[in-house]
């Protein structure tokens, strides 16, 4: 009975994820513009391998594999802002700008690194 | 159709969902013009291959293949940083046609 539910919504679980992550892809190769693009795949994929990680944690029906499966998905989403917002900082001080679309430009002034790395 | 068989249509679904995806992520990988996007690429392509990598876990019933995931996932984060640091020490201040995208200036 309960090896039928959570058998159920594992199933649906996999579908929603690999179906955000089939779309993550599908802006990366769409979507015209680097920061656009950055957009589309950290927080989809991060959502798409959140949500397949999450059926592993269901399906497992042990709380051991649960808590792992869990702590996955925290630094999944700890870890994906961080390098995108590193990545997006790094491209737009070494050059690569934004298409005129842009309305607002934080980062307009600040146009060399601050220090040297 | 009972519940195994409609996990396992489920698993099979999504594996080639998944599939589709890791294809696409090395069309941009070689398409893409700046190193900015290659970067990108191949971050959602590690992203991708870790909802991969959760799938056959349950797909083969071994939750040994979630340990290799979560491991994948930290060696993801370090390899985009250091080539997020990379693009940035590499050239500062070029502006290359390398470097600017399409229909810029």
């Amino acid at each position: 009975m309960i090896v039928d539910f959570v058998r159920y919504l594992a199933a649906i679980l996999l579908v929603i994820g690999s179906l955000f992550s089939f779309l993550a892809a599908v802006g990366i190769l769409r979507l015209p513009d680097l920061y656009t693009r950055m957009h589309a795949a950290s927080k989809a994929g991060t959502v798409g391998a959140g949500f397949i990680l999450l059926a592993v944690a269901a399906i497992s029906l042990d709380i051991g594999v649960a808590l792992r499966a869990v702590v996955g998905i925290g630094f999944l989403a700890l870890t994906a802002p961080i390098s995108a917002h590193l990545l997006a900082r790094s491209a737009y001080l070494s050059g690569y700008r934004p298409r005129e679309m842009l309305k607002i430009d934080d980062l307009s002034g600040e146009t060399t690194p601050r220090r040297k790395y | 159709m009972s519940a195994l068989e409609l996990l396992v249509h489920a698993t099979s679904l999504s594996l080639g969902l998944l599939l589709l995806a890791m294809g696409i992520c090395v069309v941009r990988l070689m398409l893409g013009p700046t190193l900015a996007d290659r970067i990108l690429a191949l971050d959602t392509l590690t992203t991708v291959m870790i909802g991969f990598i959760g799938t056959f876990a349950i797909r083969s019933g071994l939750m040994l293949y979630l340990d290799i995931a979560i491991a994948l996932g930290l060696a993801a984060f370090l390899a985009t940083i250091a080539l997020a640091r990379y693009l940035l020490s590499r050239h500062p201040l070029s502006r290359d046609e390398d470097i600017l995208p399409e229909g810029v200036e």
